[in-house]
């Protein structure tokens, strides 16, 4: 068992709960023990930077000093997450004062940060440290070629910290093809879904997520996988809001990447919280578990 | 006194701001730049000529996705999107107060969350939010009405839950931060 801190986000317990479960249900079988980082903070994201950058740090860093006591990798599930976490590791380590002046603070609470953490992103830990070939070698479901559109968003693979190409992903690929299914040509697969910003100023990132939609749809994709909490909750939960607002029928599910390697790996939709995707996935797991009637009925 | 460039400049982020050559290739890769009085570029040459009240007010750097896209693409490593934080730290650290835009009023309510909490309850956070941009959503009868089935879907499928997470570190994460200004202060 590989050993890791695990730094699941505020929105694994809530908008992205099918999220927390799946990467919860998939970490045994591929050898992940996600120690989850005690009582950690929200990380800030962007709001907390927005406000207040130089105390954003501060937030941040609390949890970065949590995880040094541990002295293991700090992982996320959650693209924000990571960018916020990362980010203000790296400022942190390259600004000696400014991490003193953090420390300071840190220090009412017997704090203390060093700058030796390393921040990463589950889907990075999944292609190095797992890696595609010993997922493979675990695959209990066959997944019969499903079409699969990966939607990396921005915030996995920009600002670039060298794991993956910033325009032209090929990490979660990688996975997607792993497990049995095929990646579609898919030219939107990093481009911004509206973040947050589609609860206050929704009129104007609906058409972000129509040109998503629609790249996925016109490539013949089943469903989109994504790693990130927000953008699946924008493509998945705002998908109505698209189909009124552009007059389109867009029916794509929207899953985790953890939810479809949980299914490969002969995990059980309710554990894996397909439960909570909005967009029924009804049509994925009939044609993953009865591939025959799928074809013949449609 | 400090300059507004210089300002910019001591900001996380602000410090290669002088590298730009104004080519624009933010501002033709920036998906919101439709949206904003002052795109990328524009906003740039705006902080350089020192034009504070002008470019602090507007609520141009609040369309920011954060999708790094112009941050990747820039020749000159500029981060004009760390530029875009900066300047809403700026603006929200004095005063400004800007309309055209409901962002601040999220990112207030998302900070407020956390603080109280330790971590942000989602649905609390909406709630808030929504409540305090009220004239807002008299104006749009429509689009609010709107909101809601999408609220009830979410709700539905256990993805808002009623209650808070709160961490024991409460107390704790705020003497931190409250010993950060006064450190900062002394700075």
């Amino acid at each position: 068992m590989k050993q890791y801190s695990y730094f699941p986000g505020c929105s694994a317990e809530s908008t992205g709960l099918g999220y927390g479960l799946s990467v919860q249900a998939v970490a045994g079988p591929l050898e992940l023990e996600l120690l989850e980082l005690e009582d950690w903070n929200c990380c800030g994201s962007t709001p907390y930077g927005s406000l207040d950058e130089e105390e954003s740090l501060v937030v941040a860093a609390r949890n970065l000093a949590l995880a040094e006591k541990k002295g293991l990798d700090l992982v996320t599930p959650c693209s924000s997450c990571y960018v916020t976490l990362a980010d203000a590791n790296l400022y942190l380590i390259e600004h000696p004062r400014m991490l003193a002046r953090v420390n300071e603070a840190l220090a009412v609470a017997k704090l203390e940060y060093h700058g030796h953490i390393r921040v990463r992103h589950i889907v990075e830990v999944m292609v190095n440290d797992v890696t595609p070939e010993f997922i493979a070698a675990r695959i209990k479901t066959k997944l019969n070629g499903l079409k699969v559109a990966p939607y990396y968003g921005c915030q996995l693979v920009r600002p670039r910290y060298g794991f993956d190409d910033a325009e032209n992903p090929t990490s979660l690929d990688s996975l997607v093809t792993c497990l049995g299914a095929e990646v579609v040509s898919f030219p939107m697969k990093a481009r911004c879904c509206g973040g947050s910003l589609s609860l206050s100023e929704e009129g104007k990132v609906l058409g972000l997520m129509e040109r998503i939609l629609r790249s996925a749809t016109q490539s013949g994709a089943q469903c989109l996988v994504t790693p990130c909490p927000l953008c699946q909750t924008n493509l998945d939960a705002y998908q109505g809001q698209v189909n009124a607002a552009f007059k389109t029928s867009y029916k794509l599910p929207v899953l985790f990447i953890t939810q479809l390697i949980g299914l490969a790996l002969g995990l059980e939709a309710k554990t894996l919280g397909l439960d909570t995707n909005i967009v029924s996935p009804a049509g994925v797991l009939d044609y993953i578990y009865n591939p025959v009637s799928y074809m013949t009925n449609r | 006194m400090k300059s507004f460039l210089d300002e910019v400049k001591a900001t996380p982020g602000g410090e290669h701001i002088n590298a730009c050559i104004q080519c624009g290739t933010c501002t033709g890769t920036c998906p919101m730049a439709g949206a904003m009085e002052y795109p990328p570029r524009k906003i740039i040459s705006m902080i350089r000529a020192g034009m504070r009240d002008k470019v602090l007010a507007s609520s141009s750097m609040w369309f920011c996705l954060s999708c790094y896209m112009c941050t990747t693409r820039c020749p000159r490593g500029v981060k004009p999107t760390e530029i875009a934080h900066a300047l809403e730290s700026l603006a929200s650290q004095h005063g400004y107060r800007v309309g055209g835009t409901s962002t601040p009023a999220l990112y207030r309510n998302f900070v407020a969350s956390m603080r109280s909490n330790g971590r942000v309850h989602e649905l609390g956070m909406m709630v808030r939010f929504y409540l305090s941009i009220i004239p807002e959503l008299v104006r749009h009868p429509v689009a609010t009405i709107k909101i809601m089935p999408l609220g009830l879907k979410l709700f539905s499928h256990r993805r808002l839950p009623l209650l808070p997470t709160r961490i024991k570190g409460r107390e704790e994460l705020a003497r931190i931060l409250g010993k950060f200004r006064e450190v900062r202060g002394e700075a």
